[in-house]
């Protein structure tokens, strides 16, 4: 098992019944990455946008720097985040979306290819809803996916 | 056996031997699993930005090392994101490579790095023919109207 998430397993299985599509705020500083985990999710019925950095995904969700209240701020329903990047890691970005009274809601799942048991634990304490080792596999973002859509009805 | 059923042939025991030697491993295969109608070249199209990306950061890590002060957290951080992309894509022997510099990283043994960033663009360098390769028998195969076989 090389992925831990703060809730239970559910046994019932999911149906792809859901219309509409979960939106994934994905960020990751790597280019190949980025375009092994857009294909994976869109793969998986999910609509995606990227961002190469951590300032990138704060803007996008409307709580960047410089930023209030921005009308144009998207509307996503899990934000999937590497956790070595520079600058802003992402346990630091995770900081930012649950410290913020809009995106608190919004579930974190971090990725590292790296299983360091603390890393994953201070993640987790600080609200990631999810850590996944890396490289993701379809499997995975299938598994994620269910969760997310069960959350969200 | 006409033209294609020898270069789909060719193909099937070259794509294993990848396997088999280890320049791949099973994360190619989730790659190939991912390559649809929509998106027939997605492989290609991933490795592409894996041999730019690859050509960049082995660069960069030359540079770095050739500093007169090497700075080995800048020299781990290259490491690290090219152990990242290919572990992305399953190039199991140049994960391994980038997994050996990151301990000579750690003990701050520019000689030991150095050694190493050698054998490092070696194994990228055979992998990147042997994705040439691969392409080719696959380009080969669609030419002649043949379909590219899966692994099963």
């Amino acid at each position: 098992m090389n992925n831990s998430e703060d809730q239970g397993s559910s046994s019932s299985s999911c149906s792809s019944y859901y219309e509409d599509q979960p939106h994934v705020l994905a960020v990751d500083d790597n280019v190949v990455d980025r375009k092994l985990i857009e294909k994976l999710l869109k793969t998986s019925s999910c609509k995606v946008t990227t961002a190469e950095n951590a300032m990138t995904a704060l803007e996008y969700l409307g709580i960047g720097e410089d930023q209030h209240n921005t009308p144009k701020a998207l509307k996503v329903n899990l934000v999937l985040t590497d956790y070595c990047m520079p600058g802003m890691t992402g346990y630091d970005l995770l900081k930012k979306i649950k410290e913020s009274s809009q995106m608190r809601e919004v579930p974190v799942v971090i990725m590292s290819s790296e299983n360091v048991p603390t890393r994953i634990n201070k993640c987790l304490e600080e609200g990631a809803h999810m850590f996944m080792l890396k490289p993701l596999k379809l499997s995975d973002i299938k598994k994620l996916r269910c969760q997310v859509m069960k959350r969200r009805h | 056996m006409d033209v294609v059923q020898m270069l789909q042939r060719q193909f099937i025991d070259y794509m294993n031997s990848l396997y088999s030697e280890y320049y791949l491993d099973d994360q190619f295969n989730q790659l190939q699993k991912l390559a649809d109608e929509s998106s027939p070249d997605f492989v290609i199209e991933v490795v592409t930005l894996f041999f730019q990306d690859s050509e960049k950061l082995l660069e960069n890590l030359s540079k770095a090392l050739e500093q007169p002060v090497v700075d080995f957290n800048q020299v781990a951080n290259h490491a690290h994101q090219f152990k990242g992309s290919s572990s992305s894509i399953g190039a199991h022997r140049v994960k391994n490579q980038c997994v050996k510099f990151r301990a000579y990283c750690e003990e701050k043994n520019r000689e030991g790095c150095l050694a190493c960033l050698q054998e490092l663009q070696q194994e990228y360098i055979v992998l990147k023919k042997k994705f040439e390769i691969l392409f080719q028998l696959e380009q080969d195969i669609v030419q002649k109207g043949g379909i590219v076989p899966t692994k099963d």
